[in-house]
């Protein structure tokens, strides 16, 4: 065992961090996206005197508390885990990123406030859309929270607004290091990626009732309304995620480089798709899009795109990202696949959105678009390794010297394990109680 | 022109002082909703908690998470000595508060009854301000080594030493004083008289250990800390003000009126002494590693901080007045009407 097993911080703080985020974003991306689904469903109720739309609302809402408050404990983990597992690194981001990190914290506090206020007020105001303007600050305040902490994460990945000298900081501008040019492709894709998930999360619970036979017309709007919201997200994505790839070019050569294994720079690159990396840098069984990767850099055939051979070896990106990257576009393309099918059945004079293989792909879309979401932060995240502050700082420079985080693993490891069985079986019995045609009834006496 | 570093320090003290008081209140009712539960009384108070806990439970965490973000920010240097230190009873405060949190909503928007869920949320409610106050002996220094490149706690230092185990205790009989003190307060309110007989009794029984923790941690302050406990003597009057608050409180709960004005005098009786105690503390953050000027961040972060923060709380105040209006103070919400 001795044998095999060496203590080392750095990695144990890197699997740490990595297992609290992994967990974590589940429960933030429903976070953001959801209050936004249960605003509109209960503005639709009140226009259209909907109870349909109203008792959508407030079951999503029931649930939501569950999903919020492991989203909050876990989020409060990471937050103290930053400085307890990157002492050096947030002593660096102290001095220069604290500006969003505070400001996240007050859009965490908005948040919580009016959403306990929302959640413990239906039917207490005469006027129903008092109660609806209650969750706008929740919708802002969940999407500023994701907007600020994206900022720090953008910081991360081209840090701007202050010199670095000798291990020193100087000439801080906080506004400035928070309009990183990694900023806004970063901010949207996460806004826009949450948005889409928890429609597709909230359209699959409403696919799978219609699925085990619970044919009635609350689900089957539900069903309606939330693919409609997906797949106006989904066409924002597509144009979000050219930007991003744009910005890499310009901004993280190395990054795009690793991630598509483009080892020599050259002009009409090509894209390649799958395929394995041999020792000796070159790629087998891969599909070859000539001027792909051009295309996608510059939207220039002809442009030359940064290699990896303009940076020393000992900064790449681990080769790796490759397959990651490939992953998430496959569940991508997936997601798009499943979203158009929809949509064109519902458009079409004859089309029936009802049948069997398509709810249950409407069922699959939820896990795979969470997938997706936890796929891109990967490939974001190990993209820019070997750095914590790219070009600054290293990820093992930042990690704590401390002992026993190998254990803090081992216990985190086993509090996720409990705190995500244990929400899955309450949000399950909840429903279970609860019943979608008791709360009809219950209304139309 | 006082300073922005003074200011940074000032707020988050304040802010620090706020989440005393308000995770007290919970925490002390997880333990109290636990008790009650065993010695089968839960009927009679158990409602009452969770009507006022339920809206809030979520803004008591922010409070926390305010703090520790903003002095990283204020003082990037107490991310490096803290963040190394604390390791260990850090990560433990954040499993406990985890669970607590998490099973409380689930047990309160989810399933019923629980009793592991209840016993989990009474304990996690003693432990969790035990394993927090480890970050305040810290600070009075001698429990850390550092030696070049790491930061580590001195964990023989931390458990020989008699302030560090007071300072615990204080911390526990505090949290139960003040939430029992809350709660005869919100079951008067609410004009529920087992209740407000029941908490009275808590928060009467708890008023001595307080008082007698307090003393006896000041005690061993001075033999660990001659500098501290010397400018804490020169503030005596604010020391000498918390007394004269505690007895008022006293009075008041043993009298069984004015509940309201009761709860008022335990939070200012805690102002005093955690402000006496706070400006005592100056310069230092972490004795004798980091002082309020060495550790601050740069003038123009400082001043961004201080600028975000004055935003910050023209929203916030007013949301939460909203949320007082609502909850505590409207009283057909706290009988149970609404």
């Amino acid at each position: 065992m001795s044998l095999l097993y060496t203590y080392d911080p750095v990695i144990f703080s890197r699997l740490l961090t990595s297992l609290t985020l992994a967990f974590h974003i589940i429960f933030a991306t429903i976070g953001v996206g959801v209050p936004l689904y249960i605003g509109l469903a209960e503005w639709i109720g009140i226009r259209k005197k909907d109870f349909h739309y109203i008792l959508l609302a407030r079951r999503w809402a029931r649930g939501y508390v569950i999903t919020v408050a492991v989203g909050v404990v876990t989020g409060t983990a990471i937050g103290l885990q930053l400085s307890l597992l990157w002492p050096s690194f947030m002593q660096v981001a102290g001095h220069s990123i604290a500006l969003p990190l505070f400001m996240e914290t007050f859009a965490f506090f908005f948040e919580a406030i009016f959403l306990g206020i929302y959640i413990y007020t239906w039917d207490r105001f005469k006027n129903a859309k008092v109660h609806l303007l209650l969750l706008i600050p929740v919708v802002i305040g969940s999407g500023a929270s994701a907007l600020f902490i994206t900022i720090v994460n953008a910081f991360m990945n081209y840090p701007v607004g202050f010199t670095y000298e000798n291990g020193l900081i100087t000439d801080v501008n906080p506004i400035h290091a928070m309009l990183s040019p990694a900023m806004p492709s970063k901010v949207a894709h996460v806004l826009d990626s949450a948005y889409l998930t928890c429609g597709l999360v909230l359209a699959a619970i409403a696919a799978f009732a219609l699925l085990k036979g619970q044919h009635n017309t609350y689900h089957r709007k539900a069903l309606k309304f939330t693919m409609v919201c997906s797949f106006v997200f989904m066409i924002a994505t597509a144009i979000i995620g050219d930007l991003s790839g744009k910005y890499l070019a310009l901004y993280q050569p190395e990054k795009l480089a690793a991630t598509e294994w483009h080892f020599e720079t050259s002009t009409h690159a090509p894209l390649i798709l799958g395929g394995v990396l041999q020792e000796d840098h070159t790629v087998k069984y891969a599909l070859e899009i000539p001027y792909g990767l051009s295309i996608l850099a510059f939207s220039n055939p002809a442009a030359e795109v940064v290699g990896l051979d303009q940076f020393p070896e000992e900064h790449w990106a681990p080769l790796w990202v490759h397959y990651i990257f490939d992953m998430k576009m496959g569940l991508v393309a997936m997601l798009v696949l499943i979203t158009f099918t929809f949509i064109v059945e519902l458009a079409r004079k004859r089309g029936n959105i009802y049948r069997r293989w398509l709810l249950a792909l409407v069922v699959a879309a939820a896990p795979i678009a969470m997938l997706t979401i936890e796929h891109g932060w990967i490939f974001s995240e190990v993209g820019r390794q070997p750095w914590i502050l790219r070009g600054i700082m290293k990820t093992a420079e930042g990690a704590t010297r401390s002992d026993h985080v190998d254990l803090m693993l081992v216990l985190f490891f086993l509090l996720y394990l409990i705190l995500g069985v244990s929400a899955a079986r309450v949000l399950m019995r909840m429903f279970k109680r609860n019943k979608v045609e008791d709360e009809l009834a219950l209304y139309k006496q | 022109m006082i300073s922005y570093e003074l200011i940074g320090i000032s707020v988050l003290w304040l802010f620090l002082y706020g989440y005393l008081i308000v995770a007290s209140i919970d925490f002390g009712s997880g333990f109290f909703a636990f008790y009650a539960r065993l010695t089968k009384q839960d009927h009679l108070i158990n409602r009452l908690i969770s009507r006022y806990l339920s809206p809030v439970w979520e803004i008591t965490n922010v409070f926390l998470v305010f703090f520790f973000v903003g002095i990283v920010g204020f003082f990037p240097d107490t991310a490096y000595y803290y963040g190394s230190a604390l390791l260990v009873p850090g990560s433990i405060a954040i499993i406990l508060l985890a669970i607590r949190g998490s099973f409380y909503a689930f047990e309160n928007y989810g399933s019923k009854d629980n009793i592991v869920y209840l016993f989990l949320y009474g304990a996690s409610g003693l432990l969790i301000p035990a394993s927090l106050s480890v970050a305040l002996t810290l600070s009075e220094g001698g429990f850390i080594i550092a030696n070049g490149e790491s930061v580590n706690l001195d964990y023989m230092a931390l458990f020989t030493s008699p302030l560090s185990w007071m300072i615990v205790i204080l911390a526990i009989v505090s949290v139960l004083f003040i939430s029992g003190t809350f709660l005869a307060f919100y079951a008067s309110r609410a004009e529920d008289a087992p209740a407000l007989r029941l908490m009275r009794k808590f928060a009467l029984f708890w008023s001595t250990p307080t008082i007698i923790a307090a003393l006896t941690a000041f005690i061993y302050l001075s033999q660990h800390n001659e500098r501290h406990y010397q400018n804490m003597m020169d503030l005596w009057w604010l020391l000498a003000l918390s007394v004269s608050f505690f007895m008022l409180a006293m009075w008041l709960l043993y009298k069984g009126r004015r509940y309201g004005l009761a709860f008022i005098s335990v939070m200012l009786q805690f102002f005093c002494a955690f402000f006496a105690y706070g400006i005592g503390h100056y310069p230092y953050i972490l004795d004798p590693y980091i002082s309020i000027q060495s550790g601050a961040t740069h003038e123009s972060m400082g001043v961004a901080l201080v600028a975000a923060f004055i935003g910050g709380l023209c929203l916030l105040i007013p949301s939460i007045i909203l949320v007082f209006k609502l909850f505590l103070f409207n009283v057909d919400y706290v009988k149970g009407k609404k």
